[in-house]
């Protein structure tokens, strides 16, 4: 099997009536959710009734989707200050599942889920799946991470909504997986799309390319460029997707591109995006650059009202060749405050902060984050000055304390880091917001 | 008489022209420089320096911004024979004292093994009591002038 030209290409819509509908339709299909949503959050969450009162904005002010600009917003740190179960709509008998992501301050941010939540994320899922082409036919092996990450989860409940075969592999262990992949004929693959490359790269030296079964991956959870695409689908010879989400919102599945690759459907109909101007929240444009805010219409866990992801985007509203009418994001040209997506894990410089200084001493919590990518890979190197107090002439003594803010870091982080020691007050301080993270990946 | 000498230490992040610096510094402030020693890591390199004058060469280190720090060091007066350090080491190993490092310099008709241990005057001990001469710290600071 291969992957296929395009002009050869079979698309396959899952829900047409809701992948294909008309604006006017989307539009009234919205208003009702988001109407009913609203009236659900002010009556089961406290912070969404105390939020709305202090806006004087009662939920029967909220007449359709128009209205949207009236609610207020939520943020990553209003996650934070109602961790862990703080939000939830619905009691607590009803959650059947949470997954969480690295939060600012080294908490979790936590995603609750129902059991109708866990199927529309499914569904959603499998809807990007079909967009790749595949059909309960295939076997998709899954090697993203399984855990309270969305990755691997994500893709599995996706993947038993479309009636193809999951192959849970999770991440690690590249010979392995290149073992299972020939040994199971998958036809699909899933990971983040740095470990694509590498795992293409691994299957060329091995010499086992011809003999895999694959035409399609499907690669998200961080930013990657058209070269990456390019040399994924050229060693390994299958289309390439790419899958975009957030566990706030839902995971993996709330937006997909389809092989016209022209942006991201996003599920509008249970994910709202608004792109805002990050100056003063005001909508913007078609094509214009803001941030991506959602709103989760139809989410019983943990619903989320005007969500600000902090991704910096732009959204097309017209139809695309593939016969979707559902709107697309565009690839993410940065963020609005300094998290960075390494390796598939947010990593947010207060993150470093807070562990160097955990550790009580040894080092001095001035550092530098600097993001490369190597062979494809994301490395992260952290610099970090030796405390005075703690320097020594003894290559063995700094060698230790290098080991230890590694094991620390990545304790804290959940990736590894290269650790620099540098020279005591040799990081640039600086009287405002200090440059903390150099990123030189060109995404 | 105090027999463990002041080493400068120098921390040096791989960059360029650091060792430069360094000793451009030093040569300003007239601190001269009896030995040396540099131990190279991937990310950075220790100098280790027999100096003049150890404070002021810290002191004018510390004013150019550069992180410096002095470590007691024992150095060992080896006589120009074969065999003359090995003897010195299996005193020391019998005493049980962990050398860190160590480096050498010639000084005239003989050498000094510069001794980086955990107990430098245990070090001291041993050698005397064993027959080993070692370095006053004038006598190390002022070698071969």
């Amino acid at each position: 099997m291969a992957g296929v030209a395009l002009e050869n290409w079979k698309e396959m819509i899952r829900d047409p009536k809701i992948e294909c509908m008309s604006r006017d339709e989307m539009t009234a299909l919205q208003s009702e959710r988001l109407v009913k949503q609203v009236k659900n959050v002010y009556e089961h969450v406290e912070f969404y009734r105390k939020k709305m009162d202090e806006m004087g904005v009662e939920p029967g002010d909220i007449k359709g989707i128009e209205d949207i600009g009236k609610l207020p917003f939520t943020t990553k740190e209003d996650l934070r200050d109602h961790y862990p179960f703080g939000l939830l709509a619905v009691p607590q008998e009803k959650i059947v599942r949470v997954q969480g992501t690295s939060g600012t301050t080294g908490k979790l941010t936590l995603a609750s889920y129902t059991q109708k939540d866990v199927e529309v994320w499914g569904e959603c899922v499998a809807r990007g799946l079909a967009m790749a082409g595949l059909t309960a036919g295939d076997r998709i092996h899954i090697c993203y991470g399984y855990g309270l990450f969305t990755g691997g989860l994500g893709l599995d409940f996706g993947a038993q909504a479309l009636g193809a075969m999951a192959i849970p592999m999770s991440a690690g262990n590249t010979k392995r997986q290149l073992m299972c992949m020939e040994d199971f004929g998958a036809t699909a693959f899933a990971c983040t799309p740095s470990y694509a490359v590498y795992l293409a790269e691994a299957a060329q030296e091995a010499g086992i390319v011809d003999r895999l079964q694959l035409k399609a991956s499907i690669n998200g959870a961080e930013p990657w460029t058209d070269e990456m695409r390019k040399k994924i689908e050229s060693i390994l010879h299958i289309n390439t997707f790419d899958i975009y989400g957030l566990c706030e919102i839902t995971g993996p599945g709330v937006a997909m591109d389809c092989i016209h690759h022209k942006g991201l459907h996003v599920h509008e109909d249970y994910f709202y995006p608004e792109i805002l101007n990050p100056a003063d929240q005001t909508p913007c444009a078609d094509g214009e650059t803001g941030e991506l805010v959602f709103t989760t219409l139809a989410k019983e866990g943990m619903p989320l009202i005007r969500y600000r992801t902090k991704d910096l985007t732009s959204i097309d509203h017209t139809a695309c060749e593939c016969g979707r009418t559902l709107p697309r994001i565009q690839k993410f040209t940065g963020r609005t405050d300094d998290m960075k997506v390494i390796r598939g894990v947010n990593v947010f410089p207060t993150q470093v902060e807070a562990a160097l200084l955990s550790m009580g001493g040894g080092v001095a919590p001035h550092y530098l984050m600097i993001v490369d990518r190597e062979n494809n890979l994301d490395v992260l190197t952290v610099m970090v000055e030796v405390d005075e107090k703690y320097f020594s002439d003894e290559i063995r003594k700094l060698d230790e304390l290098k080991n230890r803010v590694g094991a620390v870091l990545k304790q804290a982080l959940g990736v590894s880091v290269r650790v620099k020691l540098v020279e005591p007050k040799t990081i640039q301080r600086s009287e405002g917001k200090a440059k903390r993270v150099i990123d030189n990946r060109v995404l | 008489m105090n027999h463990t000498i002041q080493q400068l230490s120098v921390f040096l992040e791989n960059r360029e022209g650091r060792l430069d610096d360094v000793l451009d510094v030093l040569a300003k402030n007239d601190v001269n420089i009896v030995a040396l020693s540099l131990a190279d890591t991937s990310d950075y390199g220790m100098l280790r320096m027999i100096v003049s004058d150890p404070q002021k060469g810290r002191a004018s280190l510390k004013d150019a911004g550069i992180t410096a720090m002095l470590t007691d060091v024992v150095a060992l007066r080896v006589p120009h024979a074969t065999g003359s350090l090995s003897k010195a080491m299996h005193q020391i190993v019998e005493g049980r004292v962990n050398i860190e490092y160590m480096y050498a310099f010639a000084n005239g008709s003989d050498a000094a093994a510069v001794l980086k241990s955990d107990d430098p005057l245990k070090v001291v001990d041993i050698l005397k009591g064993s027959g080993f001469d070692v370095y006053s710290a004038d006598e190390a600071y002022r070698a071969n002038q």
